[in-house]
């Protein structure tokens, strides 16, 4: 318990410097759930929630792999990968986080090795790029909406679906007196305010980047968007602008709030009773749309793992041999409500309703370009500013353009 | 002493001093005057990935990086002149906040390099006094303090300062955020609606006593090192004409010690213009941000994988020359002292 909540806090305070997990399994022990013997050393890198420590778990079956978990895994990738040798055989990514090492050249096609190991995966998870295989997904993430169940019953509200009526339930809760704040979101500077602020942007019909690669945050979009935000705060924590996934997790744990559109990957510890008081009385539900009848305000994003260029053929061969043993079934069927699997055996429970809610319901696909995430960037830079009152709506907006094109500038994107 | 022999003794420092110092100096500065830009190009990509039922697969123009025959991608260093440094300082809105319509300061406050100038400056100035205020105060407390326990008392003072930075800061975070024991505390007992990270005047208030906590032990040390060499001929006589206490402290003790404090101001002003940890440890960058943060936010990679070294660059050279300015007054003074007269 002790050592769960300390795992889940340490990274998100940025201040995780490799945590190793789950360092090379006992030899002799669990090596009988790995249908291959492992000869050579692999390392791993990839990001710390539930589904990556199941993952990773199955990996060091295999013997010999030693893997990091690691929630700041990003600003390593691109350098570690780009070492020849590189430093390690196997990355954990995501939509985002793939793009950087795209970029570089330093991820291998996957092509021959899905045809000679990969029988068991679906067309679905081959990720693609020009044709080739670039990377292995595994698993759907996506942000969608928690609530408290028990409390909306005893109140008699129904579940929110727009963003009109959970701020309409909000200002219920906090008259009830029973919830000073009673919603949560992910708004620290950085990928969570860049994100809270994509999902409701690109719901009111916002185009982010232009086919030219130009910006168009600075539109009626953008300002609908940060206009919904302001009235999101007045029912969040007044420290929100410090709260990321893990604090509006343990919030929920709490019972401090009772609603938030937050990570599909956080329901499996919401609803554990080992950490949390409310488990079970957290019901999943489709991110609110902005208005009656529109799309899911949110994004979908798929996780999986990619294979180093900078390596011996023999060695990622034995490395993607290892990647496909931590995704087979028996890692599934032990580990089925750690994520919203893409993988054979995946039975979807509970706590994969609202995600699969969501995607039913139309959300968009988080683009995986060079653009958005330079956009990413400059919104995570710059959208507290407004929230704080230091800018105006319209000058954070030209704000984010600015530091945008700056960027482009020196990505080749924009002249 | 002859020419020949002081090179002869100095040269091994400034072998040193020249690799060391100048040399990556000279690289910073070559680096933010340059910028690279990575090439691309216009193709057509497909691109697959996982819908729910099936794979949704788009075929898109973009531009995407040219990669060259060993497998990197193809980049142009460019010589930009100043350019970096007009980006960081943002020179053309200094031009429209001050322009007739413009708002001033108010509007000067709210770009990124003035506003981490503003709080670097504001923590250094507040700082310095009182970390050699309390430094000597504890100094002053611990040298009249009983002969039989002043090495623990020594040891206890010196605690905060061999704590790390990062970890200090995360500690005293975790006593005040969200309800920590400390904010917990004080909304039972005073007011309910307390919170430390919700603006940023607390988060300043909590960084400036972090650091007078825990760099006070340095200033003390020094000092406390300082009075074991007071002249005691000079403090009995000045008893003896009758000095008080105050007296003794203010025309004895103070001279004596005036080079250390002059010391320990040096130190600490370039300590406290770097401040970093506590923005990393704290996570206040919504609110408050420092120079050194801002050098160190364009070194990270975005979300391209891409670092902004001619930026990172301008804003090291432009930190260095802030802490230069903030030291000439206390160099020449050392100066003055130590030139020789006549």
């Amino acid at each position: 318990m002790l050592k769960r909540t300390l795992l889940a806090t340490l990274p998100a305070i940025g201040l995780a410097t490799g945590l190793a997990v789950g360092l090379a399994a006992l030899p002799g022990t669990a090596e009988a759930a790995c249908a291959i013997r492992n000869t050579v050393p692999i390392k791993t890198l990839s990001a710390g929630f539930d589904a990556w420590k199941a993952v990773t778990a199955a990996w060091a079956e295999c013997g010999n792999v030693q893997s990091e978990l690691d929630m700041n895994f990003r600003t390593k990738q691109p350098t570690a990968f780009a070492a020849n040798p590189s430093l390690y055989q196997i990355g954990g990514v995501a939509n985002n986080t793939v793009v950087p090492l795209l970029n570089a050249g330093t991820i291998r096609p996957l092509d021959d090795l899905v045809a000679k190991y990969g029988q068991g995966l679906t067309p679905n998870q081959l990720i693609k790029v020009d044709g080739k295989t670039m990377a292995v997904a595994m698993m759907v993430n996506t942000q969608n909406f928690m609530v408290r169940e028990d409390v909306f019953k005893e109140m008699g509200i129904a579940v929110p679906t727009t963003w009109d009526e959970v701020l309409d339930a909000a200002a219920k809760l906090k008259a009830s007196g029973k919830f000073a704040t009673p919603l949560g979101a992910t708004m620290k500077p950085g990928f969570d305010i860049s994100q809270e602020f994509l999902n409701v942007f690109l719901a009111y019909g916002g185009v982010a980047t232009k086919p030219d690669n130009s910006p168009g945050i600075n539109s009626e979009a953008g300002m609908k968007t940060l206009a919904l935000m302001k009235r999101m705060a007045e029912f969040l924590d007044p420290e929100y602008l410090t709260s990321d996934s893990t604090y509006v997790a343990r919030q929920f744990q709490q019972g401090k709030i009772a609603m938030a559109n937050l990570w599909a990957t956080r329901a499996g510890a919401l609803n554990n009773p080992a950490e949390s008081q409310f488990a079970g009385k957290i019901l999943q539900a489709a991110a609110p749309a902005v208005a009656k009848g529109g799309k899911p305000a949110t994004t979908l994003w798929w996780d999986g793992w990619v294979i180093a260029k900078n390596l011996p053929d023999a060695e990622a061969e034995m490395a993607f041999r290892v990647a496909m043993e931590g995704i087979d079934e028996e890692m599934v069927k032990a580990n089925n409500n750690a994520a919203v699997w893409l993988l054979k055996g995946y039975v979807p429970g509970p706590s994969a309703k609202g995600a699969i809610e969501s995607a039913m319901g139309g959300a968009p696909a988080y683009p995986s370009t060079s653009a958005m995430g330079l956009i990413s960037a400059a919104l995570g830079e710059n959208v507290a500013d407004f929230m704080t009152g230091k800018k105006t709506a319209e000058q954070t907006l030209q704000a984010i353009e600015a530091s945008y094109l700056t960027r482009a500038k020196e990505q080749g994107l924009v002249k | 002493m002859r020419l020949r022999t002081l090179l002869f003794f100095t040269a091994p420092s400034a072998v040193l001093m020249l690799l060391f110092i100048f040399t990556p100096l000279v690289s910073v500065a070559i680096q933010s005057l340059h910028t690279t830009i990575v090439l691309r190009e216009m193709v057509k990509v497909e691109t697959c990935t996982p819908g729910f039922l099936a794979q949704t697969c788009t075929t898109t123009e973009r531009s995407q990086v040219r990669m060259g025959p060993d497998g990197k991608p193809l980049t142009e260093t460019r010589f930009t002149g100043l350019e970096a440094y007009r980006s960081v300082l943002e020179t053309g809105k200094l031009a429209t906040a001050f322009a007739p319509g413009g708002q001033g300061w108010a509007e000067v406050l709210r770009l990124d390099f003035w506003r981490a100038l503003r709080f670097t400056l504001t923590f250094t100035f507040i700082t310095l006094p009182l970390v050699v205020g309390l430094g000597l105060v504890i100094a002053l407390a611990v040298n009249n303090a009983m002969r039989a326990i002043r090495g623990p008392l020594v040891f206890v003072s010196l605690l905060p300062f061999i704590i790390t930075p990062v970890i200090g800061a995360l500690a005293i975070r975790w006593l005040f955020i969200g309800d920590g024991i400390v904010t917990a505390t004080l909304r039972a007992t005073i007011d309910p609606q307390i919170s430390f990270f919700a603006q940023g005047w607390t988060i300043e208030v909590l960084m400036l006593v972090y650091r007078v906590w825990h760099n006070a032990p340095f200033a003390f040390i020094i000092l406390y090192a300082g009075l074991q060499t007071v002249d005691q001929d000079t403090l009995e006589s000045a008893v003896i004409d009758g000095a008080s206490r105050w007296e003794r402290l203010r025309y004895v003790v103070l001279p004596h010690l005036a080079p250390l404090i002059v010391f320990v101001s040096l130190i600490h002003l370039m300590d406290a213009y770097r401040v970093f940890e506590e923005v990393v440890g704290f996570g206040s960058e919504a609110h408050v941000i420092s120079l050194q943060w801002l050098t160190f936010s364009y070194l990270m990679p975005d979300f391209t994988g891409n670092r902004y070294i001619a930026r990172a660059s301008a804003s090291s050279m432009l930190t260095m020359v802030g802490i230069v300015l903030l030291l000439i007054p206390l160099l020449a003074r050392v100066w003055r002292e130590h030139r020789p007269r006549g």
